[in-house]
């Protein structure tokens, strides 16, 4: 169907040598939101990274379609191209790059790939300019090398930054809101909602049903043991608050 | 009789042609070039059974037939302009296959002044020992002429003093030997920048220098030294510097191009509460060889050192890092640290990297570490991960491994015309 950004279909997936996902079955329209919740090594992480194009995951089952490509035989960049983006859990250092070189090279290429003339420096630091003013970020974060002894909310900030330049049509966000004090969670969360559009979904992958109240979702999704266990509405993620994981287990038991 | 036998039979015949030529044997370069001959009339030059040659064969040397620079070079401003990093009108001296352009001088600010050895200095011939360095004293033996550099006391020299060493070999292999005197006058500052580039073409060409430096009391020394010849060409340098008491001395070697390169450098903290930091950047591509030989001598109390060499090696290229940290008994307060990082970009690259502690004081901070890695993976997936490219990325993380010394390269417009060639070079030379 063309109004199918995004189809998991049975995938299977080890990282190494392990046996992490076992049969993932995920729809994303355009515009969706779409929560993924559950406990520790679940395998949220690990998803998120097949998608992305991480080395040293094989696919061991199942597919992936992603606007009526198969994604699984696309390169990370090119994903990225594509609108992929991932936020990452553990956002990478990269000493002597600077984050505003970093950044521009990033917008020119996913520029260059959208048949869009390259901006240059001037062009590139309004644009910047503007985008780091919704996620408050300070200034001399662009001079410094990338995530370089950032704090953590920075580079949460970071990240979030990076996908407001790059105009994604599908954001995946790993545990963007953990580390978050209270008021960067609200600055990140109206970073995402800024970029909220009917074309545009998300993949948003949490621990904690607050980040929710911010970024409304469609669905929610329970994953463990590289499954997803069960799916429902927003409603889900505050039964999930209050009930924790095992009465889901009880639940599937029962 | 091995090609290091010839060549070595070649180059004392080049040592006997330059006495036969040498109409200014007078004093004061006549007792250096004699000295430089006699000394390396007996050693001739190392092999690799002398522990300080071990990893270092001379192969690409003792292959070439090797003739003197008797003819000039054609060097003019434009071409010093093309090849050379920013210059400015002031304070430049150039020198064709090492022999001086005077025509092409700039005469720097600051009553600094650029001398003919002849003129004499106390540190010309003090600091290398001629029977230690085969090179220096085969330098000595075929001496032309070299320049001094001489910083007034006091002197605050604002622009970088360029010296331009431009090395051509239209037909013949030559070897040239250039030869560099710098005195920093007590409580002076300056900015000395050696940069040996090549005219492109021809047969490889031979760069035997030795530079001899004097930093005075009080006085703050930056030297550049960049070797940004051609891949064919060969770079042997000795520097040594004598630093006096609360003096500031910076190297920054460079090393970009070439064949073979070997490095020796030497700096004695001779006065107390001397600061002494070394930088270094190596980068090889195809099959260059890299030799750096550091050597800190901590020979009076409160001294301070910080060593830092980054090596990033592509292809089949080999790096080679020796260190040597000696602190003397009277040493004490001694705070030295040395680093090595190594970023191995193929699975041809070697790279020997050793540190050599002597540490004959006790009340001393002392610190080393060498590393040898490959490209962060997860940086690698991170950039990719925002749309750069595979290759572009690799670049991006190299350039980021050498980012460190290149901004700290004295003045903005060199390190920014460092990182250009360090870039263009690298998208050129090294597979990725
Ligand atoms: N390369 C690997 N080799 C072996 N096991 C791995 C590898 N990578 C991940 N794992 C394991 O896979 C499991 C799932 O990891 P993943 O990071 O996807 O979990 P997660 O759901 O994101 O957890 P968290 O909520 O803690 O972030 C974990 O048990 C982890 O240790
Ligand atoms: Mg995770």
């Amino acid at each position: 169907m063309g109004d199918t950004l995004l189809e998991i279909q049975n995938l299977h997936a080890r990282a190494g040598d392990a046996q992490i996902l076992n049969g993932i079955d995920l729809t994303i329209r355009p515009g969706e939101v779409h929560a993924i919740m559950g406990p520790n090594g679940s395998g949220k992480s690990t998803l998120a990274g097949v998608l992305a194009g991480r080395p040293g995951y094989t696919v061991t089952d199942g597919a992936v379609r992603y606007e009526e490509k198969n994604l699984l035989e696309l390169e990370a960049e090119e994903r990225a191209r594509e609108g992929i983006f991932l936020a990452f859990q553990y956002p990478v250092e990269i000493p002597g790059v600077t984050n505003n070189y970093f950044l521009k090279a990033s917008v020119n290429a996913i520029r260059e790939h959208r048949g869009e003339e390259s901006l240059d420096a001037i062009d590139f630091l309004s644009l910047a300019k503007e985008k780091m003013a919704i996620v408050e970020m300070p200034k001399d974060l662009m001079g410094r090398s990338v995530n370089e002894g950032f704090s953590g909310g920075e580079k949460k900030r970071n990240e979030v930054l990076q996908m407001l330049l790059l105009e994604p049509k599908l954001a995946i966000l790993d545990e963007t809101d953990s580390g978050l004090d209270i008021d960067a969670l609200r600055v990140v969360a109206n970073g995402v909602n800024a970029l909220r559009d009917e074309n545009r979904s998300m993949l948003v992958i949490t621990h904690y049903q607050r980040l929710l109240d911010y970024i409304v979702p469609d669905h929610v999704h329970v994953l463990a043991e590289g499954r997803i266990q069960r799916s429902g509405g927003k409603e889900l993620a505050h039964e999930l608050e209050e009930k924790g994981y095992s009465w889901l287990e009880e639940g599937a038991s029962a | 009789m091995t090609s290091l036998d010839a060549t070595n039979e070649r180059l004392r015949a080049l040592c006997d042609a330059a006495e036969i030529s040498g109409a200014r044997d007078e004093a004061p370069l006549g007792a250096l070039r004699s000295a430089g001959r006699e000394a390396f009339r007996t050693t001739g030059l190392p092999h690799t059974k002398l522990e300080e040659w071990r990893y270092t064969h001379l192969a690409p040397l003792s292959n070439l037939t090797l003739e003197l620079p008797i003819a000039e070079a054609p060097v003019d401003r434009a071409l010093v302009e093309a090849l050379a990093t920013p210059v400015f009108a002031c304070g430049l001296a150039v020198f064709a296959n090492g022999r001086p352009r005077n025509e092409l001088f700039g005469l720097p600010t600051g009553d600094v002044e650029l001398l003919p050895l002849s003129a004499g200095s106390p540190v010309l011939g003090s600091l290398v020992d001629v029977k230690l360095h085969p090179f220096a004293a085969l330098n000595a033996a075929l001496l032309d002429d070299g320049v001094i550099v001489r910083i007034p006391a006091g002197a605050q020299v604002e622009h970088p003093i360029h010296l331009v060493f431009v090395s051509s070999s239209p037909q013949a292999s030559l070897i040239s030997s250039p030869r560099v005197v710098i005195e920093a006058g007590a409580g002076s500052h300056a900015i000395v920048v050696q940069d040996h580039v090549s005219v492109a073409g021809g047969r490889p060409h031979v760069t035997n220098a030795v530079t001899e430096v004097r930093v005075g009391e009080n006085a703050h020394l930056e030297l550049a030294v960049l070797q940004r010849e051609d891949d064919s060409d060969i770079h042997i340098a000795n520097l040594a510097v004598h630093l006096e008491r609360d003096s500031r001395f910076a190297s920054h070697v460079v090393t970009l191009g070439g064949r073979l390169i070997r490095n020796d450098l030497t700096a004695v903290l001779a006065g107390a509460g001397a600061d002494c930091t070394m930088h270094g950047l190596y980068v090889g591509t195809g099959e260059r060889l890299i030799d750096n030989h550091t050597l800190v001598d901590h020979a009076v109390p409160n001294g301070t050192s910080r060593e830092l060499y980054k090596g990033i090696l592509a292809d089949d290229s080999r790096g080679v890092f020796r260190g040597r940290v000696v602190v003397r008994p009277d040493a004490q307060k001694t705070d030295a640290s040395q680093q090595n990082p190594n970023l191995l970009l193929s699975d041809g690259t070697e790279i020997d990297t050793k540190p050599q502690l002597e540490i004959y004081a006790d009340d001393v901070k002392c610190s080393h570490g060498s590393a040898i890695g490959r490209i962060d993976e997860e940086a690698l997936f991170y950039l990719r991960a925002r749309g750069i490219g595979a290759r572009e990325a690799r670049a991006l993380l190299t350039r980021g491994f050498a980012a460190e010394i290149l901004a700290a390269l004295p003045g903005q417009p060199l390190g920014e015309a460092l990182t250009a060639d360090f870039v263009a070079r690298f998208a050129t030379g090294a597979e990725q």
